[in-house]
């Protein structure tokens, strides 16, 4: 039981960051109904940000406090963002209306480009950062076994709920989520009635690219471990997230992301942790053959 | 301080003209602001490199100079592009450009000069061990980049896994002749049979799917066959991978250097010599090469490849027509994964040695890196990439790190430029009379 407690707390903090790259992928698929296969390069891009802010704060001597971590945030947000807003430009906005699988080339091109950038720019080794957030809150204690809810889970539940609750009144409220939203159902349309679509697309991936960062400065925080590499596994099970919520769809990221890190948690403490990829590849899979709308997505009429 | 001193003259013209700034001042200021773009991105990750100090923490090193370099680069690209094209950037043209039809004349020389160059390669002067193993190590590329080329480039079945079928391949001939003692010539049709039928399996549930779909459950099929060959130790060796898979032999003889009547050497009365086997490598991979791209070009004149080309097209006007997509879609799947079971098999017993090192998703991505550069589609396209990417590279090899950044680059490039691949020309299955070819600006294509 308390061993189950604890794997829900890990689940749920890792679902998270998931959640928080499933909502790029989705946003940009409603949008232009590409697969934005870099996506999980962005990521890796943030928390290489974040780190390198963080050595560049203990450097000035100012690395201590929420305030620092916010300013980690804010760093890794703006340069991916710029990062984001790049990828568009250059790989994917000369392509649209190109052939089917033009776009999706592209941006496995971009994702091979980003992880070697990185690769080159700074080494293959492994970065190991000392946890600047430590201790937690007991929550349960069964004989030897505690449940930890550490200061860092919680810091990544909240900083995502936080952000997905701006991010909800951005799209919701305000123009620039109305056009999103025009945009997503009837492109054509909707820059007929006078919005910039280049402009809403643009801001589409600088949104999903912040948010990406988000998610790797959490992930930087909480494991502490990053490489060039880290983009592509949590690319993939972010966009199987983003699918099993069904795409499009925002709450559904969300929701999927949860779902895949609480079943990669208790997959991995329960059966094996070496298959716990093919777990998530599993979910994948059966979600696109036995329910390809997923769990919150429309249904996709074909039109010809 | 360039930006300065354009603007004075410009700013003087702009009093007798007030609305039309100079082209020169608008692809200066376009191209500072590439360069500060470019300062944004490259002064943080280039900039700033994190190093791990032998005390096990984590330093930064500044590189400011790389950064003024990158960003004069990408000033000095943009203004080159603005002042060349216009504001507009560049296009992807799918027309052919003026020079498809000289190309398309000079690959009706190169493509058989080709042949006749590899063809002889083993008996050139000079030719040494190194360039045997650099000519097996291409045409393995060539035959994967022909195989991948059936699913990917005739089907349009966009296939991220493809290296899945490599590894089964590699993997059938290695248990099969380790475990069972059969020999190569016995395990090469039944690795590429199983190869065929994973490609059947791992087909069948994602007949459904949308290109872009297909092209990451086809990528996480891959992964999975990679992760259960890591873990499943009591047979694969996990990690380990397998070891002393045994050498082909030529009818037979084997290839030791011992001399004796039974092997290759004695029983030609020659000179033992390594080379004899890397010579016959050479051949087989070469034989195994031309055979795939053999079936290609019969399969692209029978209904079954011009199935697969209308199904690449439009996949609902196919189905519209009476065409089964199931078989269609499984045959290319079952047809690909076959070569790619082939050229598994070789790999395992040239190598002697296999482990899932080698089937990692990068391999896929340099497969698809090379149908891609070659033109979606082309025999002989692929066939140039695969030697330009993979000898080239071997060639430099102190480039070796650069290597991906290229492809990826390349990919890129490519797909933003000329879609279609550089040729981006299709010759008709079928034409009446004479042989013509349609640019691919005239060909359509379907939501399928």
């Amino acid at each position: 039981m308390a061993y189950a407690l604890q794997q829900l707390i890990n689940g749920i903090s890792l679902g998270m960051i998931y959640g928080l790259i499933a909502v790029g992928y989705t946003m940009v698929y409603g949008i232009i109904g590409m697969i934005n296969f870099a996506h999980g390069d962005v990521f890796m891009i943030g928390a290489f940000v974040a780190l390198i802010a963080v050595l560049l704060l203990q450097l000035g001597g100012a690395m201590d406090g929420p305030a620092a971590i916010l300013l980690v945030l804010l760093a890794s947000m703006a340069v991916t963002a710029l990062y984001g807003w790049t990828l568009e430009r250059l790989a994917y906005r000369p392509l649209r209306g190109s052939f089917r699988l033009a776009p999706l080339i592209s941006a496995i091109g971009m994702s091979i480009v980003l992880q070697n950038y990185v690769q080159i720019s700074q080494g293959a080794r492994v970065k190991p950062l000392e946890p600047l957030v430590r201790g937690g809150v007991e929550v349960m204690r069964d004989g030897p076994f505690v449940v930890q809810f550490s200061y860092i889970q919680m810091l990544i539940i909240g900083v995502t709920l936080a952000v997905l609750a701006v991010f909800t009144l951005l799209v919701t409220r305000t123009p620039l989520g109305r056009a999103m939203r025009a945009c997503e159902q009837d492109l054509k349309m909707a820059a007929l009635l006078g919005i910039d679509t280049n402009r809403t697309i643009s801001l589409t991936f600088v949104i999903g690219a912040s948010l990406a960062a988000v998610a790797g400065t959490m992930y930087l925080l909480r494991y502490g471990v990053i490489d060039f590499y880290i983009g592509f596994l949590a690319g993939v099970k972010a966009f199987t997230a983003a699918v099993l919520g069904g795409i499009g769809s925002l709450p559904g990221a969300v929701l999927g992301g949860l779902l895949i890190g609480l079943i990669e948690t208790f997959w991995s403490a329960y059966f094996s942790v070496q298959y716990k990829d093919v777990a998530a590849f599993s979910i994948l899979a059966l979600t696109l053959i036995f329910l390809p709308t997923g769990l919150l997505g429309r249904q996709e009429v074909e039109k010809v | 301080m360039t930006r300065a001193e354009s603007r004075s003259p410009s700013a003087r013209r702009s009093d007798g003209e007030p609305h039309r700034p100079s082209r020169l001042l608008l692809a200066l200021k376009d191209a500072g602001l590439a360069a500060l773009v470019a300062l944004g991105l490259f002064a943080p990750v280039v900039g700033l490199r994190t190093d791990v100090a032998p005390s096990g923490g984590l330093f930064l090193r500044t590189r400011w100079e790389d950064v003024a370099i990158l960003c004069g680069i990408v000033f000095a690209l943009r203004l080159t592009l603005v002042l060349w094209t216009g504001r507009r950037g560049l296009r992807p043209s799918t027309a052919p450009g003026p020079w498809t039809l000289r190309m398309q004349q000079a690959g009706r020389l190169f493509a058989p000069a080709l042949l006749a160059v590899a063809l002889a390669l083993p008996f050139i002067p000079g030719v040494g061990r190194y360039e045997l193993d650099l000519g097996i190590l291409v045409l393995t590329y060539v035959m994967l980049g022909w195989g991948l080329n059936i699913v990917v480039g005739l089907a349009g079945l966009l296939d991220l896994g493809y290296v899945a079928f490599y590894a089964v391949g590699a993997y059938s001939y290695a248990l099969l002749a380790l475990n069972f003692g059969l020999s190569f010539w016995i395990c090469l049709p039944l690795a590429g049979i199983l190869a065929a039928f994973w490609g059947i399996l791992l087909g069948f549930p994602v007949l459904r799917l949308r290109g872009d779909y297909l092209a990451i459950v086809t990528l996480a099929f891959g992964e999975m066959i990679r992760i259960v060959l890591l873990n499943w130790v009591s047979l694969t060796g996990g990690p380990n991978g397998l070891s002393g898979i045994p050498r082909p032999s030529f009818f037979g003889l084997s290839f030791s250097m011992s001399g004796e009547p039974d092997t290759f050497a004695g029983y030609f009365g020659l000179e033992p010599s390594p080379l004899h086997r890397l010579i016959f490598l050479y051949y087989l991979i070469f034989a195994l090469a031309l055979l795939t791209n053999w079936v290609t070009l019969r399969l692209r004149r029978q209904p079954l490849g011009r199935a697969w080309e209308a199904m690449r097209e439009d996949e609902i006007a196919c189905r519209a027509l009476g065409i089964n997509i199931t078989t269609t879609k499984l045959s290319a799947f079952a047809l690909g994964a076959m070569f790619g079971g082939f050229a598994g098999a070789f790999f395992a017993t040239r190598q002697a040695f296999i482990s899932p090192e080698s089937f990692t998703f990068i391999e896929s991505a340099i497969i698809l890196a090379i149908v891609v550069l070659g033109g979606l589609g082309s025999q002989i396209g692929v066939a140039i990439a695969a030697l330009v990417m993979i000898g080239g590279f071997e060639l430099f090899r102190e480039l070796e790190e650069w290597r991906m950044l290229v492809f990826g680059g390349a990919m890129v490039l490519i797909m933003v430029l000329r879609p279609r691949g550089l040729v981006g020309t299709r010759t008709p299955s079928v034409a009446l009379r004479q042989k013509r070819v349609i640019g691919a600006n005239l060909i359509g294509e379907g939501k399928g």
